[in-house]
């Protein structure tokens, strides 16, 4: 044993919301069959896409914000036991108490004794990816904790007894008559004669919201970034519920991933630029939070933080996969995905939908959990071309399926060819060159199609999950990057 | 504290490091991070002024310029063209600020055990505070709770926040404006009022924080009052 590295476990069975009930196809037909859902979702990924491009074209130094933010997180995975015990000890020396949790039933089990020991029976919450991860309001609700989020899009999710679809705008599946109708039903105390105006349903909110917040005794959370160097935690937001909750209750409990660690205060700098233009489309979100320990006076006077790791350690032992982890939550890449555009955020099943969740998910619950995840993309590069910290999504996502025809292979002990060639896919896609010279030799073609014009559904288990949502052209007689050299051989390119 | 807790820190921390070993990370030291974007760059106090007041319009906060000797009347007019007729005031805003406003104005002062409650903060029209620094490129002020600016609640239960920027405040840049800051304060960065776009993507001012921001300039110069 000693001396033996053994694979961290993945995120468990039975507990939290990173696996969905049905295989993507089968949720992604239904969602295709919802017409009001799709347009609801074309028409909120196409305005954030145009703001998002503008006000990244303000910046010109953009290309060298993505590539210091990457950089970063690289570093900061490869020293990730120093940064946290500087973290904790940071924290520890300013009043805090740090909560160290294996998984998402530890988690849950220390935030509702927390709650439990103050003796209320309602929290207030700030919209939090981590503490929708490990399902913590079903946690609370069966302590007899009413857990109330205070985002208005997690409001309206809430109380429509919903599902979360995107993670910045969780309730772009929803218009407006449909949210007046769920706040009329639901919200009790509510004017009758509610209007759908926007503004007027925001104010409702306001209404309902203000008295819990002016009496809540607790607070939970999540992080946006954590700062190892002085113990600084940070939560981004735009509506003020999140210094409503981070400022008014007398504790406050705060529950990230241990991934969300940034070296240094100055590394902000970078982080601060690339969040905001990358998820609203804004230059800045209307309020950004930072807090260290307690302060006297000011403030929660007890503060709590749990560090979750429910997979994250064996993702981090995936080389090639282990990127995932970067992620800064943004959202760009779900509102460039064609996939999402069409599908929606529930057809991915976890909390993490999109370009990210298709890796993300199946890396944090092992591949068989989540295998149709990796298939659910066209591997088009969008998502590549949005994330602020390059996370190379489209290349995980091979390697994801070679990961999983592998595995099925040793289960089924079946003949492996399509694991060869799922394992050759991933290889030659990490090298431009390879790419190439591959689509010229035509060798996939070879491998996967038939005498047809297209790679059609083909009756073996991987490679008909990854071709029956769409054909794939066979690589034509000559490429399009042997074309374009040939016809552009003068081009000084 | 029970066990458990410490057991699954050297539990967490081990599976890290078995990570590590598994699939060796590779090796990127602090320092030789590239920083290749802007962190220094200069412009002028009016060059400032102008992209910060630009900033703070596009995102629907109200701006006023005004001089040093004209900034008690300016305070007094936004006041009362916003109806306000109570303020609240952290413990170390200059006292002179509001004189003559006629405004009831009510002083925080925690540290002497006379800090304001949430409930009479939710009973009072707005608020006043001075500012730590403001960033020109993205129209935003940053808030450190120093004696002129308060405790975190002061500037959020009210509904109205009127906040005061001196010319030499603004920064050009996040870079620069973190620079200047002290990471243990409490810190609040406000761009715009609150807002959401929850509703079909609809830009609604005001949801939880104040419903209207207003920002004052104090330039130095008196051919830029308004
Ligand atoms: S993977 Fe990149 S683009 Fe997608 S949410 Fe994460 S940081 Fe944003």
């Amino acid at each position: 044993m000693l001396g033996m590295p053994t694979l961290p476990p993945p995120a468990p069975r039975g507990v939290g919301h990173l696996r969905g009930d049905e295989s993507f196809p089968a949720a992604a037909r239904h969602a295709l069959a919802d017409t009001q859902l799709r347009a609801n979702l074309g028409h909120a990924t196409r305005t954030i896409r145009a703001k998002r491009a503008s006000v990244v074209a303000e910046l010109p130094d953009w290309e060298e914000l993505r590539e210091a933010g990457r950089q970063l997180k690289v570093h900061t995975m490869a020293h990730l036991p120093d940064y946290l015990e500087q973290l904790e000890a940071a924290v520890t020396a300013r009043g805090g108490v740090v909560h160290w949790a294996r998984d998402a039933d530890e988690a849950n089990r220390i935030v509702v004794d927390l709650v439990k020991a103050k003796g209320v029976d309602e929290v207030v919450k700030v919209k939090s990816m981590a503490t929708q991860e490990i399902a913590l309001n079903e946690a609370l609700e069966a302590a007899g904790v009413s857990a109330w989020e205070t985002d208005l899009a997690e409001l309206i999710v809430q109380l429509g007894h919903d599902r979360p679809s995107h993670i910045l705008v969780p309730a772009i599946h929803r218009n407006r008559s449909e949210i007046r109708r769920i706040f009329l039903d639901e919200m009790g105390d509510v004017d009758p004669d509610l209007t759908d105006e926007p503004a007027v349903l925001a104010g409702a909110a306001r209404l309902h919201l203000r008295r819990k917040f002016l009496s809540a005794e607790v607070a939970i959370s999540g992080a946006n970034y954590a700062i190892a160097e002085t113990g600084t935690i940070g939560v981004v937001e735009s509506e003020g519920n999140g210094r409503m909750c981070l400022t008014l209750p007398k504790t406050l409990i705060t529950v990230m991933g241990i991934e969300k660690l940034v070296p240094r205060y100055t590394d902000l700098e970078v982080f601060l630029q690339l969040l905001p233009r990358s998820s609203t489309g804004e230059r800045m979100n209307p309020y950004t939070s930072m807090w260290t320990g307690l302060t006297p006076d000011d403030g929660p006077q007890e503060f709590h933080l749990v560090l979750l790791d429910n997979g994250r350690t064996q993702v981090l032992a995936d080389a090639e996969g282990r990127d995932a982890l970067n992620c800064i939550r943004c959202s760009a890449c779900l509102n460039v995905c064609p996939v999402y555009e069409r599908a929606g955020g529930h057809a991915y099943g976890s909390v993490y939908p999109g370009p990210i969740g298709a890796i993300l998910s199946p890396l944090l619950t092992g591949v068989e959990d989540n295998a149709s995840l990796p298939f659910a993309s066209s591997l088009c590069g969008a998502c590549y071309d949005a994330c602020p910290v390059k996370i190379n999504i489209p290349e995980i996502l091979v390697h994801l399926r070679a990961r999983h025809t592998e595995t099925y292979a040793e289960e089924h002990r079946a003949p492996s060819a399509e694991a060869v060639a799922m394992r050759t896919l991933s290889y030659v896609m990490r090298s431009p060159l390879r790419w190439t010279l591959a689509l010229r030799s035509g060798r996939f073609g070879r491998l996967l199609g038939r005498r047809r014009g297209t790679i059609g559904e083909v009756p073996l288990p991987v490679v008909k999950q990854w071709t029956e949502t769409r054909d794939l052209a066979r690589p034509p007689q000559q490429t399009f990057r042997d074309w374009w050299a040939d016809t552009h051989s003068g081009d000084p390119s | 504290m029970s066990d458990a807790p410490a057991s699954a820190r050297d539990v967490v921390l081990g599976r890290i490091r078995d990570a590590h070993r598994l699939a060796p990370p590779p090796d990127l030291p602090y320092e030789a991070i590239a920083r290749d974007y802007r962190r220094t760059r200069s412009a002028s106090t009016d060059e400032l002024v102008e992209l910060l007041v630009d900033r703070l319009v596009d995102y629907k906060a109200r701006v006023r310029r005004t001089t040093p000797d004209e900034l008690v009347a300016t305070l007094a007019a936004a006041l009362r063209d916003q109806g306000v007729q109570s303020v609240a005031v952290p413990a170390g805003l200059d006292a002179g600020w509001l004189d003559g406003s006629g405004v009831a104005v009510r002083r925080d002062r925690p540290a002497d055990g006379a800090g304001l409650t949430v409930a009479e903060l939710d009973h009072l029209d707005g608020v006043v505070t001075a500012c730590a620094v403001a960033v020109a490129e993205t129209g935003t002020i940053v808030l450190d709770a120093s004696p002129d600016q308060g405790r975190r609640l002061l500037t959020l239960v009210p509904d109205y926040h009127l906040c005061v920027v001196r010319a030499d405040q603004i920064v050009p840049d996040v870079p620069q404006a973190l620079a200047l800051l002290d990471p243990v304060r409490p810190t609040t960065m406000i761009s715009g009022p609150s807002a959401t776009s929850d509703i079909e993507l609809n830009r609604v001012e005001g949801v939880h924080g104040p419903r209207t921001l207003e920002v004052v300039v104090v330039t130095s110069s008196s051919d830029s009052g308004m």
